[in-house]
């Protein structure tokens, strides 16, 4: 049915093309010809025109935005780029190019260039705490580690805002106004109107809040730290209440000749460990580090760390059962009801068939969701209905959550194995069947040795392709049990269910848990290898498969 | 007796389709004909009629029902306004429509603007797959040029690798992006559609390249001698003639695309600019069980134009996927 039906759609087109064809080919005969450059010569070159000049327009505003951000290294390579796109469609020939450039740009960009990217990230400590620089670490760290400074005077504060941002207006003991905010640090403002109390309170320009705006902005107006210079080290100037303002420092501080921060309560130094972050001689680090590279040590974590190691194996080798298993159920299933359903004859046939396709037409992110809902322990269809309200953990066993996985994601693929297999099935000669029963072979003998051989070899590829699919099959898990129930035996987010790809986004992306790159990229890379190694092994497997048979 | 009933049963079927299908002038020989069957048939016991046809009749109704629950409890669920999980459970006991209007009042959590948002990215998505695979099937089906080999095996191992893996670094690169031009990066839906397209070449481009193949190359050549252009042979003559899989590689992307959750998760973080996938899974995460009902409502909705074009479209898509697994 695969092959025949392709075909068969395709041949009323291909009969009607025809008849039409000679209409715009017999026009071209007769104005073209003559002037090969003429009007549609001319309007395809005014569009590559207009269409590159479009192209340009717009690289030229990505090169002056890079230029403006100083990223040299990525003005470079896009600068390379454009180039190359306009030497493709403004030389002569190179035809083929012309039509593969756009389409092999975004692959190159987007998956290519990401797949090398993810390789760099699982070599650095990249994360939570370690996402910048060390010189942006080191500002940071003194903005953060702020204490108010002791026996310091008490600022008179009002919160005035323009253009939707709020600024705070500061009094300070000797009278004196100055204007800042979080972005802006503190400058004098000596225009500024001040009441009765001598407290500065409305500046030109801008609008005093009054104390009901205040409440309700309280989060934002407690979050600002005006800089009383540029130097961090200096300190900051914050207020509680909106009225009151007192002067914060840094209660770590940096000496930048040897590279230490040095709490000033307790004496106590930080050094650069050389692991992307400062730490004291106690091995106590501090919470911002810096990118470093690290080499082999994520993947190194990924098998020693011992609350890592452990979930780890698992999960490996669920995702190998997991994807096994799904293949194997789908395609028996599928296979058994295309022969159960392959007879021309059999009433309803066609209902049969549009029912069970069904699961397949429903989107595979609302599958996981739907059930559930079916097999909450608690609340479900399942337990209510058919177990009389028996908590049964479905979601919430590890073993029971496996099993009710793979039903449920047997559900979602059945049908697609069911259409493939039913296609494969009516391809097969009818002779074969006739002559097979001819020399005395039964209905099992005849599908055991004859089409299921014949039938793997067209389904195999499919059967990879499906193995591969499986092997990161997120949304199932993720929607149904998110990984869940959780393994006891480690502080992490990771659980009975949880496949390789599902790790990964809760590793980097996680609630809860800090965000490692790093780390999900080393998994990721370790995705990677193992379906190369798998795909690469099978489809050699069925080259041989393919050779036996013919 | 049991061995020789079967075999009674085959020719009598074979015989009874060939009436069906067959000429339809000589009813009256054939009618007879099958009516003496058809007489057999009832007259057969019914331990002969389940061995032969009735176990797939049970087989067909177990299966049935296999697939068509969930889609009945959701469909029940979101009629029944009680709104919980517990409430949803007797199917059908009560139908009204409030969880679908509760559905489009919800400020925080915007259906209507999801359900346009997976429309304009799915659409332009998919529109622009469709484009960029035909070129890229045209050059490879066409043309001969040194690589070609070597980009169509490259193509076929990418495919292995799904973009979602890479997510990590898609995330990265997104962010960097957004620094520099932030109408491209990390919550633009113009940059979610951009990382998709890194997926338009691939899979696609191997369906298609296979049907291209099959437009008898005669005719780009008739049309270059009356001296038609490569690109008027490509708009004019090709596009035209491979509109099926142009339809089915357009489908399917689309039917991909507003279902991923991933990397739509993490690039689009305003619930304004979200995607289906991405807003109703926020709807149960946490409280599953409160919000079951209205969840439930934004489920069918999402759900039945996915699958009414779906079966609309069905013939294409079957052999759309059978046809690239047996070419690949």
């Amino acid at each position: 049915m695969s092959d025949t039906e392709l075909r068969e759609d395709t041949d009323p087109a291909q009969s009607s093309a025809l008849d039409a064809a000679p209409t715009p080919s017999g026009r071209l005969a007769g104005s073209a010809r003559p002037r090969r450059s003429g009007p549609e010569g001319v309007k395809g070159t005014i569009a590559k025109i207009v269409l590159l000049g479009l192209v340009d327009a717009l690289a030229v505003y990505v090169l002056m935005m890079l230029f403006l951000s100083q990223s040299w290294l990525a003005l470079g390579v896009s600068a390379a780029v454009v180039l190359v796109i306009n030497w493709i469609y403004l030389r002569k020939g190179g035809l083929p190019a012309k039509y593969l450039a756009p389409g092999v740009l975004f692959l190159l960009v987007f998956q290519v260039f990401v797949v090398m990217f993810s390789g760099y990230i699982a070599f650095t400590n990249y994360g939570d705490g370690h996402n910048s620089t060390k010189d942006d670490a080191i500002a940071a760290i003194q903005l953060t580690a702020q204490k108010r400074v002791p026996d310091s005077p008490a600022y008179k504060a009002a919160v005035l805002t323009k253009d939707n941002t709020f600024y705070l207006l500061f009094t300070d003991p000797q009278g004196k106004a100055s204007l800042g905010n979080t972005e802006t640090p503190l400058a004098e403002a000596p225009g500024a109107g001040k009441d009765s109390t001598g407290k500065a309170n409305a500046l030109a320009g801008y609008r005093t809040l009054n104390f009901q705006e205040i409440v309700a902005n309280q989060q934002s107006i407690l979050d600002m730290t005006v800089p009383v210079s540029a130097n961090p080290a200096d300190g900051t100037l914050r207020t509680a209440d909106g009225s009151n303002a007192y002067q914060f420092k840094p209660s770590l501080k940096y000496d930048a000749a040897a590279d230490t921060f040095t709490d000033t309560t307790s004496g106590a130094v930080y050094r650069d460990n050389g692991k992307g972050a400062f730490a004291a001689d106690n091995g106590e680090t501090l919470s911002t580090g810096w990118k470093i590279d690290v080499g082999m040590e994520n993947f190194a974590r990924a098998f020693t760390d011992p609350s890592l190691r452990g979930p780890l194996l698992g999960v490996i080798l669920w995702t190998f059962t997991f994807a096994l298993a799904s293949v194997a159920l789908t395609f028996a299933l599928g296979l058994f009801l295309a022969i159960t359903f392959n007879r021309e004859d059999l009433k309803g046939k066609k209902v049969y068939r549009i029912l069970m396709i069904l699961p397949y037409a429903f989107p595979a992110f609302l599958t996981g969701l739907v059930w559930s809902g079916i097999l909450n322990p608690e609340f479900g269809w399942l337990n209510q209905n058919l177990f009389g309200g028996a908590p049964i953990g479905w979601l919430s066993d590890p073993f029971l959550a496996k099993i009710s996985v793979l039903v449920v994601n047997l559900w979602l693929g059945f049908p697609y194995m069911f259409l493939v297999c039913t296609g494969a099935l009516q391809s097969l000669p009818s002779e074969l069947d006739e002559a097979a029963r001819m020399d005395g072979a039964g209905p099992w003998r005849v599908f055991r040795s004859i089409k299921l051989p014949l039938l793997l070899v067209s389904i195999a590829p499919l059967l990879i392709s499906s193995f591969a699919f499986n092997f990161n099959n997120f949304n199932v898990i993720f929607m149904l049990t998110g990984g869940g129930p959780r393994f006891a035996d480690t502080d992490r987010d990771i659980g009975a269910t949880d496949i390789l790809i599902t790790l990964v986004y809760k590793v980097a992306f996680g609630q809860g848990t800090g965000r490692d790159y790093g780390l999900a990229s080393a998994l990721a890379i370790i995705i990677f290898i193992i379906v190369a190694t798998v795909s690469a092994i099978s489809f050699k497997q069925t080259k041989a498969l393919e050779e036996v048979n013919s | 007796m049991n061995g020789s009933a079967p075999l009674t049963a085959a020719p009598a079927d074979k015989t009874r389709q060939g009436g069906g299908t067959g000429i339809a002038p000589e009813t009256t020989t054939g009618g007879t004909d099958v009516e003496y069957l058809k007489s057999l048939q009832r007259r057969r016991p019914f331990g002969v009629w389940f061995k032969d046809k009735g176990w797939r009749h049970l087989v067909g109704c177990i299966v049935t029902v296999f697939a068509v629950f969930p889609l009945l409890y959701v469909l029940s669920a979101a009629l029944n306004s009680t709104g919980t999980l517990v409430g949803s459970n007797a199917l059908f006991s009560k139908i009204d429509f409030g969880n679908f209007t509760a559905l489009f009042d919800m400020p925080s959590r915007p259906f209507a603007r999801w359900f346009g948002n997976t429309m304009v990215v799915g659409g332009v998505t998919s529109a622009a797959t469709v484009f960029l695979g035909a070129m890229a099937a045209y050059a490879f089906s066409r043309m001969r040029f040194t690589g070609r080999r070597v980009g169509l095996l490259t193509l076929l191992l990418l495919q292995m690798f799904p973009q979602l893996l890479a997510v990590v670094a898609i995330f990265l690169l997104l962010s960097g992006i957004s620094e520099v031009i932030p109408a491209l990066g990390l919550g633009s839906q113009l940059g979610l559609i951009m990382v998709y397209l890194g997926g338009a070449l691939g899979v696609n481009t191997y369906l298609m390249y296979g049907f291209f193949n099959t437009v008898p190359q005669s005719l780009d050549e008739a049309a270059k001698i009356d001296g038609a252009s490569h690109a008027q042979i490509f708009f004019g003559i090709i596009m035209r003639l491979v509109t099926p899989i142009l339809a089915v590689v357009g489908l399917l992307t689309f039917i991909g695309i507003s279902g991923e959750f991933v990397i739509a998760s993490v690039v689009l973080t305003d619930p304004d600019s979200q995607t289906l996938a991405v807003g109703l899974y926020s709807f149960v995460a946490q409280q599953r069980s409160e919000n079951w009902g209205v969840f439930a409502a934004g489920a069918v909705l999402s759900a039945v134009p996915v699958m009414a074009l779906f079966l609309y479209l069905q013939r294409y898509i079957v052999s759309g996927l059978s046809a690239g697994a047996v070419k690949g």
